[in-house]
């Protein structure tokens, strides 16, 4: 997504904030409809409404009805003003759903045809259909590998416009969060081997139950498994020393009513600049984005808003060149 | 002896897919290509399993799997859900109407629909 960085690395100045006229365009609404004017215009109107009410009372002190007349207008004015204002929320949030949908709509028909073709290349790939010579079988394994890549990225945009709808469903139950980890430490030990990155598990004694949806947690869990390894011994931009073998961990301990996991790697880590737009949809860093192309930018934005309908918190800590701390809290379950 | 699989899905590739992948692991495949179809068949034919996608012309996959579950013919033969639907709704909804299991098209390999059609069948005991 290397069309859309600018949109979302260039933190909005106070001066753009309050550019109406970019700030209208940007939403695609009339200008009488866009909320920052119109934001603009009562703000103005409260102030002007204050400062006449004031002059004419102390004009008109032994006239009040004209007193009176002056202020209901201004109030009805306003209330006009607040009620266009609702209207063009109402439209901007109506925008919104008609997009999730249409995402919604699109993977899901996307879907169809990506499924025939990733099982007909299996299928060619078997050889059951007739001898595949080597040539063809390396042309294959990578038109799979981006039919796969293809897939996941269907998948999460569906996720997103299930989260953006709010139709994300949360089956809360208590469950084991250590249980979990360390089976998917098991699950994801060939893939860190095959990536030359040791991972390991680390757990307090006790770790209580917590509360969530364990399927949503697992996506969370994995997600950012999948990340710390792929993130480790990866050829950094301006890397030229040395780097000591990859290592990832998980660790797991109790924090008050809460457990905390964490998922820490010697990896790339996250540039300074590029910190505080982490979480949001689409973005990729900068030395990550350089060396990989797949990856849509959408996983960590999935994290978090599992994480939060879960009541618990997500963050990380970073250091380029150095490595990656992620960690997320879920609260413990109520026995 | 051979077993009789019919697969109701709309999707011509996927159906000639799907049904060579299968006549290759020694099964005799059936195909419809609509839901009323797939129930005819499933009356006439009475086969030992039914893949059913969800959404279809003339019938969809929950009416089709409404009426083979409530007609005492038809009523034992396992169902396996495979579609490309994926919200928890339908999954509740189909496994509330007596589908054996419900399977995303787009998450599993053509052996991972082939292990769960053998579990189905009872010719392997890895589900």
């Amino acid at each position: 997504m290397a069309g859309s960085k600018k949109n979302y690395q260039m933190p909005m100045s106070l001066a753009s904030r309050f550019n109406v006229i970019s700030q209208c365009k940007k939403y695609g609404v009339p200008f009488w409809q866009c909320p920052q004017l119109l934001f603009l215009v009562m703000g103005v109107a409260i102030i002007v409404a204050m400062i006449t009410t004031y002059i004419i009372g102390t004009m008109y002190d032994s006239d009040p009805e004209t007193v009176v007349f002056v202020v209901l207008m201004l109030t009805v004015f306003l209330l006009i003003l607040a009620y266009v204002i609702t209207q063009s929320f109402e439209r901007l949030a109506e925008t919104n759903r008609l997009k999730s949908e249409f995402v919604s709509i699109v993977s899901h028909q996307i879907r169809s045809p990506l499924t025939n073709l990733k099982w007909i290349v299996e299928l060619l790939m078997s050889g059951i259909l007739g001898k595949i010579e080597d040539k063809q079988t390396e042309y294959f394994k990578i038109l799979k590998e981006n039919l796969e890549r293809m897939q996941e990225l269907v998948s999460e945009l569906l996720t997103v416009s299930r989260i953006e709808a709010t139709k994300l469903v949360f089956k809360c139950e208590e469950f084991s969060l250590e249980n979990m980890a360390r089976d998917l430490v098991v699950e994801f030990k060939p893939i860190a081997k095959s990536s030359n990155v040791r991972l390991d598990f680390e757990a307090d004694k006790d770790i209580p139950q917590v509360y969530s949806d364990p399927f949503q947690i697992l996506q969370v869990i994995e997600n950012l498994l999948y990340n710390s390894i792929r993130y480790t011994n990866f050829p950094a931009a301006n890397d030229t020393k040395e780097r000591e073998s990859g290592k990832v961990t998980i660790n797991l301990r109790r924090k008050g009513n809460t457990v905390i996991c964490e998922v820490s790697d010697n990896g790339i880590g996250i540039p300074d600049r590029d910190q505080k737009f982490i979480f949001q949809k689409f973005f990729r860093a900068d030395n990550v984005r350089r060396y990989q192309a797949s990856g849509s930018g959408l996983g960590l934005y999935i994290c978090k808003s599992i994480i939060e309908r879960s009541k618990g918190k997500i963050g990380f800590t970073s250091k380029e060149g150095v490595g990656t701390t992620f960690w997320f809290t879920l609260p413990i379950g109520p026995k | 002896m051979q077993k009789n699989i019919l697969v109701i899905d709309d999707e011509s590739a996927l159906q000639k897919t799907l049904g060579e992948f299968l006549r290759t692991q020694n099964y005799n495949v059936i195909s419809a290509l609509d839901g009323e179809l797939g129930i005819a068949l499933a009356r006439e034919k009475k086969p030992d399993l039914i893949l059913l996608d969800l959404v279809m012309p003339k019938k969809n996959g929950f009416e089709v799997l409404k009426e083979l579950k409530s007609d005492m013919a038809t009523k034992i033969i396992p169902v396996i859900v495979l579609t490309n639907l994926s919200e928890m709704a339908d999954i509740d909804k189909v496994l509330e109407l007596g589908a054996t299991t419900y399977l995303v098209k787009g998450d599993h390999a053509l052996v991972d629909i082939l292990q769960k059609v053998k579990f189905t069948l009872g010719e392997d005991d890895l589900g």
